[in-house]
């Protein structure tokens, strides 16, 4: 549109958040594709089966994968064990924050709630926060000065991106943002989305994770071992991020921002059974933000109901990487662009797109 | 004072699900819970006015479809995050086929 001015601004508190509430992009009507009520009641069925068979899968996976790297520790053969703990530790719980922070994962509402507090504490988010946060992710998805899960802003700084599947920036945020919790503050941006009521909570849990964190190195320093850090901790958090970099890089990555239709700024991804598991099926992710309340285990049958109102999902995540990587190059030189999206013959948009007039 | 007004016949919502209803301006949700009772609230979510009528029905919680937000909706109260006001209620009968709700 004529009226951005480059760079944006994606502070919540900025330029571009005032310009988002100005011209009618924040809190707005979205496309939704017409699938039938009925169908959509029979997706959005909730069940504990399916989340309570991957958990048990997901906790021995833990179990094993700990105990194989702790056996061989400090061989070089604990290395893929430790490979393989990092991944669940600092990856596959960026699904499960976020599918139990929807309250879809499990029917029984408890269950949700456990999984959710052990993801945050693994991934490094806070719990209250970060569901806040995501609140807003799905009101304003990818509209500038709005969303606050923008991961990859424009134009793009290579090495930062780089950086974030070291989990570099995002473990020297969750720190910083830590101390300032444990302290019974928030930062001014949260506090633009976290009501007064839900702020305490932030500052109990800050205190019981410093006290956990704090815990886990002095055993450290008891055992004279770097066992205990390896486990828990950020450090697990960094070693193990790459896999949900990869995969949540898909997501919004290189598409538009400012448009009020996921299809636009959104991917789905096809993806092998392995990193379905690890993910979710979140790589479902056009699907997921039209219809958020679907469980991740219904979202293949919800793709098939939508396949004819959507672009073609990409095939692969090396698919998707190809269209990817040049546009996030291209963007660094040029914020303007966006990888655009052919929807099918016959299927329009609901509402005008804003940013692509 | 009471003012009853015809909402929707009794088919019109099926067991566990919820049906849209606009009068004079204002949106309500009309409920039929599993044990075939009918309720009704506003019929936007009081966080972010989004339609109810859309959510899912579970037993005696609407989840809203936007952010899942649950509200116990024989009585309003809100469940917790990211829902944090009380959704209003309104008082409903059932005459031969049809649902009324009293809206004063």
């Amino acid at each position: 549109m004529s009226d951005v001015i480059y760079p944006r601004d994606y502070s919540l508190l900025g330029r571009d958040a005032k310009r988002a509430g100005e011209i009618g992009l924040s809190n707005a009507q979205w496309y939704a594709a017409p699938i039938p009520r009925a169908r959509i009641k029979e997706l959005m069925k909730r069940s504990d089966g399916p989340a309570i068979r991957d958990s048990i899968i997901w906790f021995a996976s833990f179990i094993i994968t700990a105990g194989l790297a702790v056996y061989f520790y400090p061989g070089w053969g604990c290395i893929p064990f430790f490979i393989a703990y990092g991944v669940l530790y600092g990856s596959s719980t960026d699904s499960r924050w976020h599918e139990c922070g929807h309250g879809t994962a499990f029917k029984t509402r408890w269950m949700n709630d456990v999984i959710y507090h052990i993801a945050c504490f693994m991934i490094m988010r806070p719990p209250t926060i970060w569901r806040w946060s995501h609140t807003r992710h799905h009101t304003d998805t990818i509209i500038v000065g709005r969303d606050p899960e923008i991961a990859i802003m424009r134009p793009t700084v290579i090495l930062r991106t780089i950086s974030l599947f070291f989990a570099i920036p995002q473990t020297i945020g969750a720190i910083k943002n830590l101390l300032i919790h444990v302290s019974g503050h928030l930062t001014v941006e949260e506090l633009t989305y976290v009501p007064e009521m839900e702020r305490a909570r932030v500052y109990l849990v800050a205190r019981i994770w410093m006290a956990l964190h704090l815990a886990v190195i002095a055993l450290a320093f008891y055992l004279h071992s770097w066992l205990p850090v390896l486990l828990v901790g950020p450090l697990p958090t960094m070693y193990g991020a790459w896999v949900h970099i990869i995969t949540g890089l898909t997501q919004h990555g290189g598409l538009a921002e400012d448009v009020l239709d996921h299809r636009l700024n959104s991917r789905t991804v096809l993806m092998n059974p392995i990193l379905r598991f690890i993910y979710w099926n979140m790589n479902y992710h056009v699907e997921h933000h039209m219809f958020p309340m679907v469980p991740y285990h219904q979202l293949p049958k919800l793709y098939e109901e939508m396949k004819p109102y959507t672009a073609p999902a990409n095939t692969s995540v090396i698919n998707a990487y190809r269209e990817i990587i040049p546009a996030l190059l291209k963007q660094a030189k040029d914020p303007s662009y966006a990888i655009p999206r052919k929807l099918p013959e016959g299927v329009s948009l609901m509402t005008e797109t804003i940013a692509a007039e | 004072m009471t003012q009853w007004i015809e909402a929707c016949a009794k088919d019109d919502v099926a067991q566990e699900d919820v049906k849209r209803f606009d009068h004079a301006g204002h949106t309500y949700a009309i409920y039929r819970s599993p044990d075939d009772k009918f309720y009704a609230t506003d019929g936007l979510c009081t966080h972010e006015k989004i339609h109810l009528a859309d959510g899912l029905v579970m037993d005696h919680i609407i989840e809203c479809p936007k952010h899942n937000g649950r509200f116990d909706y024989t009585t309003g109260a809100a469940k917790g995050a990211p829902v944090c006001v009380n959704l209003k209620t309104y008082p409903t009968k059932v005459e031969g086929i049809k649902v009324f709700i009293n809206i004063a």
